[in-house]
């Protein structure tokens, strides 16, 4: 059956019809990361070179000094710093309180667990629009706009769901055996959660990490809402009053879009098939 | 071994800090802006009651309107364009082509990236004097199709709607992709030994079997172009004459530039039932399918 089924078909149009496909494929590559290779180029150019028509071209002399302006006089390393702090906080926080709560839902016996649970999960279906406001009346009375935590406490919040929902998933498929003797001996419960469970579910708080932080990292709405300080700005707060600046440079805007783009993408260089995990544990909700 | 698992005190540390930050700042506000949308107020002292009539201005608002438009435009955009691009290149590196891991760690490298970074890089792109996009177009000598992308009318919406597609083209790749490599291989072994095509195989099994990551796919991509501000936000801030304006940039401008509260918190309102509506809608199509 198989043979007359590979004979009917000839292997000349096959061959063309694989190159077809492998010219469609690298195309679609190309437009997809060109851009990016474009804006690294433009990113190493002077003005006037930009400006001469010759746009899309390899530059002609490497120009770092435009990442050193975009750094120093530009504020990005502020930004920058600002980033890494709120979004390291957040992650930190999504972790320890999203674990602590998935593990007693999941692993514990009380009445309303799977209330709660179900109260947590709706929480993926609301947009962040519909806390902007009543957030920021609030942050205002209490004096938060402006100050680190206007973004931190907002952020643990919102990944709060994704959080309890991946790493819940993952705490029901530990063996019961392990709790049973880690308690017999003679662990709390404290113990067994945090010295025998936790270590268990390391890929499930690799995945929540990685959630975690690129939608910290990207954020837009709540930043540029709640902080208008230059002081306390992130990264995609800070571009925008960068471009405004900089309006005709695009040597120093383009290097301060590399600074804030290229951390992301290292991450995913480095771990790319985690990446591509989360993002698909988090999409499969159920 | 119960006693320990049902420890009160333990249950308590473990849940509540999360319960009192999750309910205080993802559901509570959900309330309080249904609230602040019965009233008239500009933020300061206290608001008037006035029932509806916020919503009555806003479906009489051609500007409103205007911009709910423009984002189911951008839902058919994604559901016409970018979900057929997405499910041809999944299906292609799911049938184990040469390079697949490669191709698909490309396709998805712009997901990743900050939209903010992604509307700025599109901005230079159409630039009018010196993008890629019209150096393009002059060195293939198509000269005569540059213009300003963004500045007009007639191409400005169209110009916003391309950069999304091409950001997340790669997302919806990657979960077909999973959905496609995780139908059992004998029942393509079973489809080639009763000589279907590639082709058909693909219409005849795989889409088929593929449909709980299509609805995710179809359903994101309706919520997402719903909610989309950061794009627009950046890219033409909702202008040339509010031409490329979305819900979610009319509610920022409405409470943050004009100030007026209660219309504002109107239309956040609106665009969480728009959400909720279309998931339900959605899930019942693919449910009698």
């Amino acid at each position: 059956m198989l043979s007359t089924a590979e004979a009917r078909l000839p292997k000349r149009p096959q061959f063309i019809g694989k190159i077809l496909l492998q010219v469609f494929l690298i195309i679609m590559a190309i437009v997809q990361i060109y851009p990016l290779i474009w804006l690294a180029f433009f990113s190493l150019k002077d003005n006037s070179e930009i400006f001469s028509g010759d746009v899309a071209s390899f530059p002609k002399k490497l120009l770092w000094s435009n990442y050193a302006k975009a750094l120093s006089d530009g504020n990005v390393m502020n930004y920058f710093n600002n980033s890494v702090l709120v979004t390291v906080a957040s992650i930190l926080l999504v972790l320890i309180l999203s674990s602590m709560t998935a593990y007693a839902i999941t692993r514990m016996n009380w009445k309303l667990s799977n209330t709660t649970m179900t109260l947590i999960l709706l929480g993926m279906m609301v947009p962040i629009h519909a806390a902007l406001l009543p957030l920021f009346m609030v942050l205002k009375n209490l004096h938060l706009l402006n100050t680190y935590w206007s973004l931190i406490i907002p952020y643990v919040a919102f990944g709060i769901p994704m959080a309890v929902f991946i790493l819940g998933s993952f705490f029901k498929g530990v063996p019961r055996e392990m709790e049973e003797s880690a308690v017999m001996d003679g662990c709390g419960v404290y113990r067994t959660f945090f010295s025998i469970i936790l270590p268990l579910i390391r890929p499930a708080i690799a995945t929540v990490a990685i959630f975690t932080f690129l939608s910290c990292w990207n954020e837009l709405m709540f930043a540029v809402t709640f902080i208008n300080d230059t002081h306390f700005q992130t990264l995609t707060v800070g571009m925008m009053s960068m471009v405004g600046t900089y309006i005709t440079q695009w040597g120093i805007i383009g290097a301060g879009l590399m600074i804030t783009t290229v951390p992301t993408v290292l991450i995913y260089l480095l771990l790319n098939k985690q990446v591509q995990k989360s993002m698909i544990a988090g999409a499969v909700k159920g | 071994m119960n006693s320990v698992f049902s420890n009160k005190t333990a249950i308590a540390i473990f849940v509540l800090p999360t319960l009192l930050i999750f309910c205080g700042i993802v559901l509570v506000p959900i309330f309080v802006s249904s609230y602040y949308s019965v009233l008239d107020w500009n933020g300061v002292g206290k608001g008037a009651f006035i029932g509806l009539d916020n919503y009555v201005e806003m479906f009489k608002d051609p500007r409103a309107l205007h911009s709910i438009r423009n984002s189911f435009l951008f839902a058919a955009a994604s559901i016409f364009i970018q979900l057929p691009l997405s499910l041809l290149l999944a299906l292609i590196l799911a049938s184990s082509v040469k390079g697949e891991g490669f191709y698909r760690t490309v396709y998805f490298i712009p997901v990743l990236i900050s939209t903010v970074v992604i509307a700025q890089l599109w901005s230079k792109i159409y630039n009018a004097d010196y993008g890629l996009l019209n150096t393009l177009l002059e060195n293939i000598g198509l000269s005569e199709l540059a213009q300003d992308w963004l500045g007009q009318k007639k191409t400005a919406l169209a110009a916003s709607f391309i950069p999304t597609l091409w950001q997340y083209v790669g997302y919806h790749m990657l979960l077909m992709y999973a959905g496609a490599k995780s139908i059992s291989q004998d029942i393509f072994e079973a489809a080639k030994i009763d000589g279907a095509s590639r082709i058909r195989t693909a219409f005849a099994i795989t889409i088929p079997l593929m449909k709980p990551i299509l609805k995710v796919c179809l359903v994101f991509s309706v919520i997402g172009a719903f909610k989309v501000f950061d794009l627009v936000y950046v890219l033409t801030g909702g202008g040339p004459l509010f031409a490329t304006e979305v819900p979610s940039t009319l509610m920022y401008t409405t409470i943050f530039n004009t100030y007026r509260y209660g219309y504002g918190s109107a239309i956040s309102v609106f665009i969480i039932l728009e959400c909720l509506v279309f998931t339900v809608i959605i899930n019942k199509f693919f449910k009698t399918e």
